[in-house]
């Protein structure tokens, strides 16, 4: 029921303007204006189903895209403006999850499966090289495929 | 009418299904050949079963029955013919009945094709996937049946989704879906040598054309998919790391890992319990993408209404056909040993670190599309994950195996003697960095610190991919086919490496204003806005903007991005222009009106980005001809007249 | 127990994940607030039945209210409103209302229609105080402490169930009533 709400005020408020959010901002610097759409495509937009703010048609994603502006002009950092957002929003906003205790997992998985399989790779590999010598299949080795 | 007897059809469809599945199963294990032969019949009875209620939905569509319930929801009398027939599938209904069609022919492929596989092998194999079908039929039918009807009657429907109104998306589901359903088909052989505990190679081998089969409509519908989101969604993206995508991608990474895995085990009998596990695991992802897009647990952009209890329905039969699928396999596993050795630089481990890599990089897609579901269930708190986090991390195991791929290539099975592929592998990397180098920085500059080493690498794929089949035809050596095919996909997935490395390093894209006469220059494209215009359709109307666009000087083209209101759903989608120049796509897409004739408009100059869709469809036209290679069939032949092959290494 | 048991326990969690996802689906769209337990956000902004006054958000500290997130655009506040009219009537909480991205003059002839059931509303007209309070879709309604800390969020129509599960039990006993 909730969801349904929720949905339809999505809804509701995106009929409002177009499918399509086009966002004309342009810092006069390059690397400012680099960051800003940088900092607007991490940035999860609240009423949507999956999209960023910087994809965003509805107006909350455009006050926060002037939020992100306003504070890159006023020199804040990257880290600062996502702090900034994630007290007001929640974690919820940040499609780059920050790495603490919670989210180790996550951000440490890929790592450790790539040594998790390095290591069954050389295993695996060792002992099929000993193997070798009692293995009398002639493989067609033409064969490639 | 129609929608009783299509109905009623689907009724016995799940009864036939259920005889298919008991005969197919029960029949072999006690030993009764007659009850096994009865399963071709009643696979046939419930493939035209299921035949005739998607023809009785499509007809409702057709002919705009809208006292149905799901055709007044999804269709609408102003609708083209086309969008009616393809509404057919644009809903959760009605895609549920289209995947049971598509298993339905899956299935009768299977009966025809193995014809003359041991007669209980095969009843087994049609057995578990009458077993499937029995579980979708049951599900669309308890919870999410199309022919119920509505009382009264809407005066008109409430039309299809306008986003759905394109004819990408109209074929797109069912070559999506022909690639999901048809791992069932390796899942179905798996678990059919396991009941049967026929566990050497042959299963492997039987299942390899299938398997390849299956691996290329997924391959051709994730493409189409992506295709289409980077039209007609009107973003210009073609990848967003969304739930449903990466739902198709998971089953996508771990049958390209299937697919390598059977080669190994066909060939050498190696890995064969490894192999079983693929096959189940590829199937089951397929249906947790199934779960996952339907019941709501995860966001998504495109997921279809949420609904819990059609949730509950779809885990307990994942519970049932996965739990019992890995506890077979718990069973029957250990007693698999291979006695084959091989040596660091044979084929084999190249095979097994080409496996290793995709497992990972799966399971490190299914942790990001999982970790809010899952945080959420350890009371860890809402988390977000997003291209930020997947882009880096796919890219971790990706670049490896790429790499690896270049030199694994030239290995031999059993032994590798790579030291005779010394000079090929480094005269290939050193051409591959010239050209790579020379691309990014002659034409491109400019580019991350990867571009040259990712472009690199995918030069270096495609000339691999060539050095062994040139040197065949230089001998005279025969040339057959599952090598064409392998050559093909390689080069294809080169070919992909390099355009996803020009498109994330080199892609210019600006939102800009423009009054009418302004002028923009993007990307060394100049274009000039000369005005809006109205435009209609059968079932909505909108604007049209006219922009002429030159490079340099000289025209290109003169396009024009829509942006449509449709009127019953009153919906505006935006219809992007898009035109290829240079190897560049140039992409307009419409904005809003911002008033005294201004107007916003999104400019895309993508580098070579219809080549990440074209490598994905020459990636499928490899597997589809790897997998009409004469040998399977010949291998079939003298396998049956052999009689069992029980090959216990 | 052997390695091949490995994928089916692996399963086994993941359904039992998959199980708490789909009990925990409804409420998919509400995003647990990271107010909660904190000092209410500061605002200063103009009342809405005197523009020229400025309701500053520290003078309404030293005791319990609601903050209710609305606009005349958002369809769920009007099936809110009657709800809001009976918490303002049963005296137990001021009711302070944010009328986000709205124009002064409609929300005026709202209230006058409607009915007011609001002590004080303040116009957020540009939205920066709506984020503020991590708002991000109207209704929303606050409860917030004497201590100015934000006690308990409701996203969505606040409906009976919420006012008495919810909101009364965290508020002190009524006056006289025990």
């Amino acid at each position: 029921m909730r969801t349904g709400l929720f949905l339809m005020m999505a809804l509701l408020l995106a009929a409002a303007t177009s499918v399509l959010a086009l966002d004309t901002t342009q810092l006069a610097d390059p690397a400012l204006q680099g960051r800003y759409l940088a900092l607007t495509h991490e940035l999860r937009c609240m009423q949507c189903q999956n999209e960023s703010i910087a994809d965003s048609p509805v107006d909350l994603a455009a006050d926060l895209r002037n939020q992100v502006r306003d504070q890159l002009l006023a020199g804040k950092s990257d880290e600062e403006i996502r702090n900034w957002m994630a007290a007001r929003y929640g974690d919820f906003i940040l499609f780059r999850p920050r790495f603490a205790a919670r989210t180790a997992w996550l951000w440490l998985a890929p790592g450790v499966l790539l040594l998790l399989g390095a290591f069954i790779s050389w295993r695996i590999v060792r002992q099929r090289a000993q193997l070798l010598a009692s293995d009398s299949d002639s493989v067609d080795e033409d064969q490639r495929s | 009418m129609l929608p009783e007897l299509g109905h009623f059809a689907l009724i016995l469809a799940l009864l036939l299904a259920g005889l298919q599945a008991f005969f197919g199963i029960a029949g072999p294990m006690v030993g009764r050949d007659r009850w096994s032969a009865a399963v071709t019949p009643a696979l046939a009875g419930q493939a035209v079963m299921v035949a005739t209620a998607v023809a009785c939905l499509i007809a409702s569509f057709v002919g705009n029955d809208f006292s149905v319930q799901y055709v007044a929801d999804n269709s609408n009398s102003a609708l083209p013919l086309f969008y009616r027939v393809s509404a057919m599938w644009g809903a959760h209904e009605g895609s549920l009945l289209l995947w049971i069609l598509l298993l339905a022919l899956w299935s009768v492929a299977v009966a025809v094709g193995s014809a003359r596989l041991p007669p209980r092998f095969s009843a087994r194999v049609l057995g578990v996937l009458g077993l499937v079908s029995f579980g979708f039929l049951l599900f669309t039918l308890a919870t999410s049946n199309p022919f119920l009807r509505l009382d009264p009657p809407a005066p008109d429907g409430r039309d299809l989704n306008p986003i759905l109104q394109d004819p990408g998306l109209a074929i797109h589901p069912p070559i999506l879906y022909t690639g999901y359903v048809g791992f069932a088909v390796a899942f179905a052989f798996a678990c059919a040598a396991m009941l049967e505990g026929r566990l050497d190679q042959t299963w492997a081998r039987w299942t390899r054309p299938w398997t390849t089969a299956a691996w290329a409509f997924l391959t051709c519908g994730i493409a189409l998919g992506s295709f289409w989101a980077y039209y007609e969604l009107g973003w210009g993206g073609f990848w967003f790391w969304d739930p449903v995508e990466n739902a198709s991608f998971m089953p996508w990474l771990v049958g390209t890992a299937l697919v390598h895995s059977l080669a190994a085990t066909d060939k050498r009998g190696l890995f064969k319990s490894w192999t079983l596990l693929l096959a189940i695991l590829t199937f089951s992802l397929s249906m947790l993408g199934t779960f996952l897009v339907r019941s709501g647990v995860l966001v998504s952009v495109h997921s279809f209404a949420a609904d819990p209890s059609r949730g509950i329905f779809i885990l307990a039969f994942l519970i049932v056909m996965i739990g019992g699928a890995l506890s077979l396999y718990a069973w029957r596993a250990p007693l698999l040993k291979s006695t084959a050795g091989f040596e660091l630089g044979a084929r084999e481990s190249f095979l097994l670190f080409n496996n290793v890599l995709l497992v990972i990089a799966a399971t490190t897609v299914f942790a990001g599309t999982l970790a809010p579901l899952i945080s959420d269930s350890l009371g860890l708190g809402t988390v977000s994950v997003g291209p930020p986090y997947f882009n880096p991390t796919f890219m971790l195991s990706m670049l490896p195996l790429a790499a690896l791929m270049c030199v694994g290539i030239h290995a031999n099975w059993k032994r590798g003697r790579l030291s005779d592929a010394r000079r090929a592998i480094l005269l290939s990397l050193l051409a591959a960095a010239v050209l790579g180098c020379g691309i990014t920085f002659g034409i491109y500059s400019n580019g991350h610190v990867l571009t040259p080493v990712a472009m690199t690498i995918g030069i270096w794929i495609i000339i691999s991919s060539l050095i062994e089949p040139l040197y065949r035809v230089r001998r005279h050596l025969s040339l057959p086919r599952a090598l064409i095919g392998m050559t093909i996909a390689h080069m294809g997935l080169g070919t992909g490496v390099i355009a996803l490395t020009t498109v994330q390093s080199f892609t210019v894209e600006r939102d800009v204003s423009l009054s009418v006469g302004e002028s923009a220059t993007i990307g060394g494209y100049t274009l000039r806005f000369v005005g809006v215009k109205p435009v209609e359709g059968p079932n909505y109307e909108g604007v049209g903007g006219t922009f002429v666009v030159t490079r340099g000087g000289k025209p290109v083209a003169v396009m024009i991005p829509q942006k449509r209101q449709f009127w019953i759903q009153h919906q505006v989608t935006s219809e992007t222009a898009i035109r290829v120049d240079h190897g560049n796509n140039l992409l307009l897409a419409l904005g809003e009106d911002l008033g005294a004739g201004r107007w916003s408009v999104r400019v895309q100059v993508r580098p070579l980005v219809s080549l990440i869709w074209l490598a994905a469809l020459i990636m499928a036209i490899g597997a589809a001809i790897a997998a009409s290679d004469r040998r399977y069939r010949a291998a079939r032949a003298a396998e049956s007249a052999a009689g069992v092959v029980a090959e216990r290494a | 127990m052997n390695r091949f048991y490995l994928p089916l326990g692996i399963f086994a969690l993941l359904a039992l994940v998959l199980a708490v996802g789909i009990r925990h689906s409804p409420d998919k769209g509400i995003i647990v607030s990271p107010l909660i337990g904190k000092a209410a956000p500061r605002f200063a902004l103009p009342d809405l039945a005197d523009p020229s006054h400025v309701i500053d958000s520290t003078a309404l500290s030293g005791r319990w209210y609601l903050l209710n997130v609305w606009g005349t655009w958002c369809v769920e506040c009007r099936a809110e409103h009657e709800m809001l009219l009976k918490v303002h009537t049963s005296g137990r909480v001021p009711l302070i209302g944010l009328d986000w991205k709205d124009e002064d003059d409609r929300a005026q002839a709202w209230l006058r229609q409607l009915g007011n059931p609001y002590e004080l509303v303040a116009v957020d007209r540009g939205g920066r105080a709506a984020i503020d309070w991590g708002v991000y879709g109207a209704p929303e309604t606050f409860l917030v402490n004497p201590q100015g800390v934000v006690v308990y969020k409701h996203v969505g129509a606040l409906d009976e169930s919420t006012w008495t599960r919810e909101i009364l039990p965290r508020l002190p006993a009524a006056p006289g009533k025990g």
